[in-house]
């Protein structure tokens, strides 16, 4: 037996999946939804065992979804043309299936997923993340659980990011967002043209900067146009002067 | 190779001319001094035929060689050394036929420096007009290369921009009609008619080409089926058309991108129906079209909705008019406008 949800804006994209799936009675539908906010509620209601997620979908894309998922179930792919992503599915070895696809190849990957244990593909699918939070169309905006609301955060908005233990807090004008990643990963998903790592645990975006001043000896400060003042560590002060052209 | 300026027919009768006025002229001029007319006619004839011959060997030889920058001092002492050779050869068939005259050979003998002078002005004049001829017709040429590259270029461009919006939408569809094929095998038919017609026109209408507002719209309504079969009762649209834009034309598949550019910014920016809405209407002497879609101010970047549809289109109407302000995009509370605008009369 397996508990199955497909992810899916396209009505005819889900039925397709649907009628593939009549060939594996163990297979049990539970849900099936129009987008990622609809995907994260029926994740955590049902826990399923295997889920059929398109990518581009309204609002937050696949990737977006599982990033706010505690512990992704096991995924298949399915989508349409995206270079980047099917490069980051053959790294990292997680089935998916190109649109438009046959019987035959659907149950190849749901046998395939039938092999792979729970945990080797939760590994996988993290891995994925990481990569495919590299790719262009990813990095304009962060994703974040607030409560039981989900909040997009276009990255112009954010003020700067500060280090919370295995968490980043990011600071907006409504306040700070928790998010279950590290300071290293957003240093390198960000444009470092626009956030600088301006210290050990502290991203600040330049945009938002009106003025540096010295803090105590080799250090300074950077205060942002909204009031906030971010610490910058010797090493910070010359990246910040780097990207800032002084 | 260039053309020699006697291949046109104007030239080669101004170069009979002038020659047949040197001819004339030289004559008289013997008689004048004292030669009898049969002596001065004979006299003339040698010299200028084998200055004229002299005058082609230039010719020819430039439509081969033409000398660039520096070499110029090559070209005079080639004019002295041709001129010498044909002072010298024409003293000596003048002596051999006329020497035999009363005083002609005094006659020969002070004319001679005369001779020299008019016959190197003479080369000289044509070797410079040669020279002229030859690099403008070279400059002629590669102008024209250039604007053949350029138009290669363009089109090539043009011809890629429009390719490139096609492969997300194509295999989506292409899906939808596999999971049509098993239920609603009708329904199935339908859409790979339409998706035939679609693709039909995007290959065989060219990019320069201009069409009627309602063939456009014609084009775009079978776009517009196709993703309302994609995406059910999400997606409807509204178009509206003013009176006086009956006639009005636009370049072939310019509205398709600026729509599919809506639907995905409206359809992937907000969760709930979205309504696409299309106006199009005469202002002075343009045809301007509106397209609106719903989208989420707060969650949207800038960068947004001018995605890779857009630029495109703007590069477009670049390449097509020259001008960098026929596309603009307008955000006002949740409704985005794409505007572009088509100067008529062309």
């Amino acid at each position: 037996m397996g508990k199955i949800i497909i992810i899916d804006d396209e009505p005819l994209a889900r039925s397709i999946v649907k009628e593939y799936l009549q060939k594996h009675p163990q297979l049990e539908l539970v849900q099936e939804c129009n987008d990622g906010f609809e995907g994260l509620k029926a994740i955590q209601q049902h826990s399923p065992d295997l889920i059929f997620l398109d990518i581009q979908m309204p609002k937050i894309n696949g990737f977006e979804m599982l990033e706010l998922v505690d512990q992704p179930p096991p995924v298949i792919f399915t989508t349409a043309f995206d270079e980047y992503a099917i490069k980051a599915f053959e790294a990292h070895a997680i089935d998916y299936l190109l649109k438009p696809f046959n019987q035959e190849r659907f149950d190849k990957a749901v046998a395939k997923w039938g092999e792979q244990k729970a945990s080797s593909s939760e590994k996988a699918t993290q891995d994925l993340l990481e990569s495919a939070s590299l790719s262009p169309s990813q990095n304009q905006r962060i994703v974040v659980k607030n409560g039981s609301k989900i909040k997009i955060i276009p990255v112009h908005d954010v003020f700067y990011l500060e280090a919370a233990d295995d968490y980043v807090k990011i600071h907006t004008q409504e306040g700070y967002f928790l998010k279950n990643k590290t300071m290293n990963h957003f240093e390198q998903v960000l444009d470092g043209q626009q956030f600088v790592r301006s210290h050990r645990s502290y991203i600040v975006n330049v945009q938002q900067i009106t003025r540096i001043d010295p803090y105590e000896k080799d250090n300074h400060v950077a205060v942002l146009r909204s009031g906030p003042k971010v610490p910058v560590s010797r090493s910070g002060y010359g990246k910040l002067k780097e990207v800032l052209g002084l | 190779m260039a053309n020699s300026p006697l291949s046109i027919a104007r030239f080669r009768v101004i170069f009979i001319i002038c020659w047949v006025v040197m001819l004339a002229d030289q004559v008289m001029v013997l008689h004048y001094f004292g030669l009898p007319w049969k002596a001065a006619m004979i006299d003339s004839a040698i010299c200028n035929t084998l200055l004229l011959t002299a005058c082609l060997v230039v010719m020819h030889t430039l439509r081969y060689y033409l000398p660039r920058g520096e070499q110029y001092i090559n070209i005079f002492s080639i004019c002295l050394l041709l001129t010498v050779v044909w002072l010298l050869l024409t003293k000596w068939l003048l002596k051999l036929s006329l020497g035999n005259y009363d005083g002609y050979d005094d006659i020969l003998h002070h004319s001679l420096s005369i001779r020299f002078s008019i016959g190197f002005l003479l080369l000289g004049c044509v070797t410079m007009i040669s020279i002229l001829w030859y690099n403008q017709q070279e400059q002629k040429e590669k102008d024209e290369r250039k604007t053949d590259a350029e138009k290669l270029a363009r089109e090539a461009e043009l011809f890629k921009l429009r390719q490139q919006l096609q492969p997300h939408f194509l295999f989506n569809s292409l899906n939808s009609i596999n999971a049509l094929i098993g239920n609603r095998p009708e329904e199935a038919r339908k859409m790979v008619q339409q998706l035939s017609d679609f693709l039909r026109g995007t290959i065989k209408k060219e990019e320069t080409q201009w069409v009627t507002l309602e063939e456009e719209l014609q084009y775009l309504q079978l776009y517009l089926d196709i993703e309302k079969v994609r995406f059910g009762n999400r997606l409807s649209t509204e178009i509206s058309i003013d009176e006086n834009t009956s006639g009005l034309k636009l370049p072939a598949l310019l509205l398709q991108p600026i729509v599919e550019n809506a639907i995905k910014f409206g359809l992937y920016d907000t969760t709930g129906d979205t309504v696409i809405r299309l106006y199009a209407a005469r202002e002075e002497n343009n045809l301007v079209i509106r397209v609106l879609n719903p989208f989420d101010p707060e969650t949207s970047s800038p960068q947004q909705g001018t995605g890779f549809g857009l630029k495109s289109v703007k590069r477009r109407l670049y390449l097509l008019f020259a001008r960098a302000d026929l596309l603009n995009t307008e955000a006002k509370q949740n409704i985005f406008t794409t505007i572009v605008k088509i100067p008529q009369g062309k």
